[in-house]
């Protein structure tokens, strides 16, 4: 489904990639944890096709089109309404044009936006901006989600939604890739735990049936000296 | 550093053949008939555009290779080049006026070969800036490749384009085919500078390359440096968490 | 289910237009929307038109004989205009980096861009040429389609290369001062040809007297398009 092999980049000196390899079968959701800088944007990045690696490959079964990608960024154009910004992109994921609006108007039912569907986004608050990112996202229905720090900038509320809306999303055959450095959100999704740390995964196991507490005291053990270190310096 | 110390003495060595070039040209090359003295400047003038032009060639070129293989070195020589080259196109762009004003009696004249030195200059200078605004060297790598192959692309054009304007210059008379009409000592004098050029257009590019690697360098150095000390901060508070 | 290898051809070639021009409309739209740069793109060129009333010596030198000029620099000057907001729209909310991750390919990205660039700046000439003939009283009528021809062919020119820089700038910094510093030197040879071809038009002669200088600008325009089309992913893709 998913599969990254040997992946290696750097920018300059910094080490953003170093020899990660991992797999994943449809259902499993991977939450990767690491300070910032660590490299897990350009792993993202890779995955989705933006940055090819210096050495390695990364495989997504269906390619670009099955990937969903929802970023800090919303991707949406504020003088656009958000069915407009919903069609706009169902028509670049290749949506049959006949299904666009059906398409739409069931995502946004799903997200709970129905009633912001012909206000232009640059009026939506942030939490309904993200709902709506979710939204384009979901457009098309991929196979493949991949999250970087999807809850940046989110009050607690809106991000107990966006969590409760992952929640549902995952499973379901689908494969979901979660970027944070925060440990406290996202690790309730998991199935897969990988802890990353200057490009490298220095954790990368099952979730089994670790609580949360457990893993957030491994992940303070494992990263914990470089990562107040890289929290500190990025 | 080796690099840029090699590259200063070949240009001191182009430097004093320069020198040796004009020697020749004042006192053992026959003053043209028509021109009088001020085709003396020719010696230094032809070699210097001929080097200004094939120098935004080899930025096309490099910029072509970079592209395909990414490697940092072709970048570092575009750069240098464009620097000699933009040298260069100013030495033409200074020299054609001095040589201008007795023969065609102005300074200035938008003659097609006078006019794609300057579009030249201009290139080398948006190239030039293009890189000091780009921050990240990765894609300052990237855009000046994308930047130095439409230029190699445009030259051609630019010379289409003010050749049929209109032209005051000297039709090319040092390598026809059928009789060179510049008498020999002339041409020897000639062929000598452009050697000279050439030598000095190597000299020029292992500076700036020396130089853009130790800049690099020492970016590498601060960068690394700034993390060590990160980390040891870093490495305290871990010490305090456990 | 196998598909030939033409039928796979036709049906990428298909993909580009299509996604190309979903992009374009999609551009278009915004434009509509905002409405801003269009209206301030007109103003600036009946602005220009103004100034080069001004700056003239109307005694010394007849209309006529600088109309072609002025003519084209307004042009040159609203293309860039329109060239720098080009990309900068993709810049909110970081919508570039989606269709970057989106399936489309990038040669549709450049050319869905470089359409809606041909637009704007074919919206802006469609006011500037009739202030033109207005404020300088040259007649075109006689010769309004060759001279459309002409424009046509040196405003592909500008766009494809101006479309490829406009892309590189938004990461630089004073993008707005680096785009026509770039761009200026490129439009050289298109504003060479398009003068001289304009200026054969306005005399009433007739247009096979600047053949070469249309061969010129078609030749620029489609070894610029292709290499355009050929470095635009460098200058997106990491």
């Amino acid at each position: 489904m998913l599969r990254a092999d040997g992946l290696r980049h750097a920018f300059g000196h910094v080490m953003a990639l170093d020899d990660i390899s991992f797999s994943l079968a449809p259902g499993r959701t991977l939450v990767i944890f690491g300070p910032n800088g660590a490299g897990k944007t350009t792993l993202l990045k890779v995955l989705a096709g933006l940055i090819r690696p210096q050495a390695g490959c990364a495989t997504v079964a269906g390619g670009r089109g099955a990937i969903g990608w929802i970023g800090h960024q919303s991707h949406l154009y504020g003088h656009l309404t958000v069915t407009e910004n919903l069609l706009f992109w169902a028509a670049l994921y290749d949506v049959p044009a006949e299904r666009r609006r059906a398409r739409a108007a069931e995502v946004m039912r799903r997200l709970a936006i129905a009633d912001q569907a012909d206000r232009r986004v640059w009026a939506l608050s942030r939490g309904l901006a993200q709902r709506a990112a979710i939204a384009k996202a979901l457009m098309h229905d991929p196979q493949v989600l991949l999250l970087d720090e999807p809850f940046t900038g989110l009050d607690l509320a809106a991000a107990g939604e966006v969590r409760a809306l992952l929640a549902q999303l995952r499973g379901a055959g689908r494969v979901v890739v979660l970027a944070t450095h925060n440990i406290d959100e996202g690790i309730e999704l998991a199935t897969d735990v990988a802890f990353q740390r200057r490009g490298r995964f220095v954790h990368f196991a099952p979730r089994g049936a670790h609580e949360s507490a457990e893993i957030a005291e491994a992940y303070r053990r494992a990263v914990g000296a470089g990562g107040a270190g890289g929290t500190a310096g990025g | 550093m080796r690099l840029a110390r090699a590259g200063r003495w070949v240009t001191l060595v182009g430097l004093v053949l320069l020198a040796g070039v004009y020697l020749r040209a004042l006192a053992f090359t026959p003053i043209e008939r028509s021109q009088g003295p001020a085709q003396k400047i020719f010696y230094l003038h032809m070699p210097a555009a001929v080097w200004a032009e094939l120098a935004m060639v080899l930025v096309g070129l490099a910029g072509v290779f970079y592209l395909f293989l990414k490697d940092p070195r072709l970048d570092r020589f575009a750069a240098a080049s464009a620097e000699a080259g933009t040298v260069f196109a100013a030495i033409v762009l200074t020299t054609g006026p001095i040589w201008g004003k007795p023969i065609w009696g102005t300074w200035w004249s938008w003659d097609a070969r006078l006019t794609l030195t300057l579009l030249l200059f201009f290139l080398y200078m948006g190239y030039l800036l293009l890189r000091s605004a780009t921050p990240d060297p990765a894609l300052r790598a990237r855009y000046s490749a994308v930047l130095g192959i439409c230029g190699l692309v445009l030259v051609p054009f630019i010379h289409l384009s003010t050749v049929m304007f209109r032209t005051l210059h000297p039709a090319p008379i040092v390598l026809k085919p059928s009789q060179p009409s510049l008498p020999g000592s002339m041409l020897i004098t000639l062929l000598f500078s452009f050697g000279v050029f050439t030598l000095l257009y190597i000299g020029f590019v292992m500076q700036r390359y020396g130089l853009s690697l130790l800049r690099e360098e020492l970016a590498a150095r601060e960068r690394a440096a700034a993390v060590a000390r990160g980390r040891g901060g870093g490495g305290g508070d871990g010490g305090d968490d456990a | 289910m196998p598909l030939g290898r033409g039928e796979r051809g036709g049906r990428l070639v298909g993909d580009t237009l299509r996604h190309a021009w979903t992009i374009a409309r999609k551009d278009l739209l915004l434009e509509f929307r905002t409405r801003t740069a269009v209206l301030s793109a007109v103003v600036f060129t009946a602005l220009v038109l103004t100034v080069f009333n001004f700056g003239r010596d109307p005694t010394a030198v007849a209309t006529i004989d600088l109309a072609p000029s002025i003519l084209w620099v307004t042009f040159s000057f609203a293309a860039i205009l329109a060239l720098n907001r080009a990309f900068q729209l993709e810049l909110e909310n970081e919508a570039l980096e989606g269709l970057l991750v989106s399936p489309i390919s990038r040669t549709s990205l450049y050319l869905g861009k470089l359409v809606a660039n041909l637009m704007f700046v074919a919206v802006v000439e469609c006011v500037a040429l009739p202030l033109f003939v207005l404020f300088f009283d040259v007649s075109v009528w006689r010769v309004l389609a060759p001279l459309i021809a002409v424009i046509a062919l040196a405003t592909v020119g500008f766009v494809a290369v101006g479309t490829l820089f406009s892309a590189m700038v938004i990461r630089t910094r004073f993008a707005e001062l680096m785009l026509p510093v770039l761009l200026l030197p490129f439009f050289i040879p298109p504003l060479t040809g398009a003068v001289q071809a304009t200026a054969r038009l306005l005399d009433g002669r007739p247009l096979s007297e600047a053949a070469g200088w249309l061969r010129l600008l078609a030749a620029y325009d489609v070894a610029f398009l292709v290499l355009a089309t050929l470095l635009f992913p460098h200058t997106v893709d990491e």
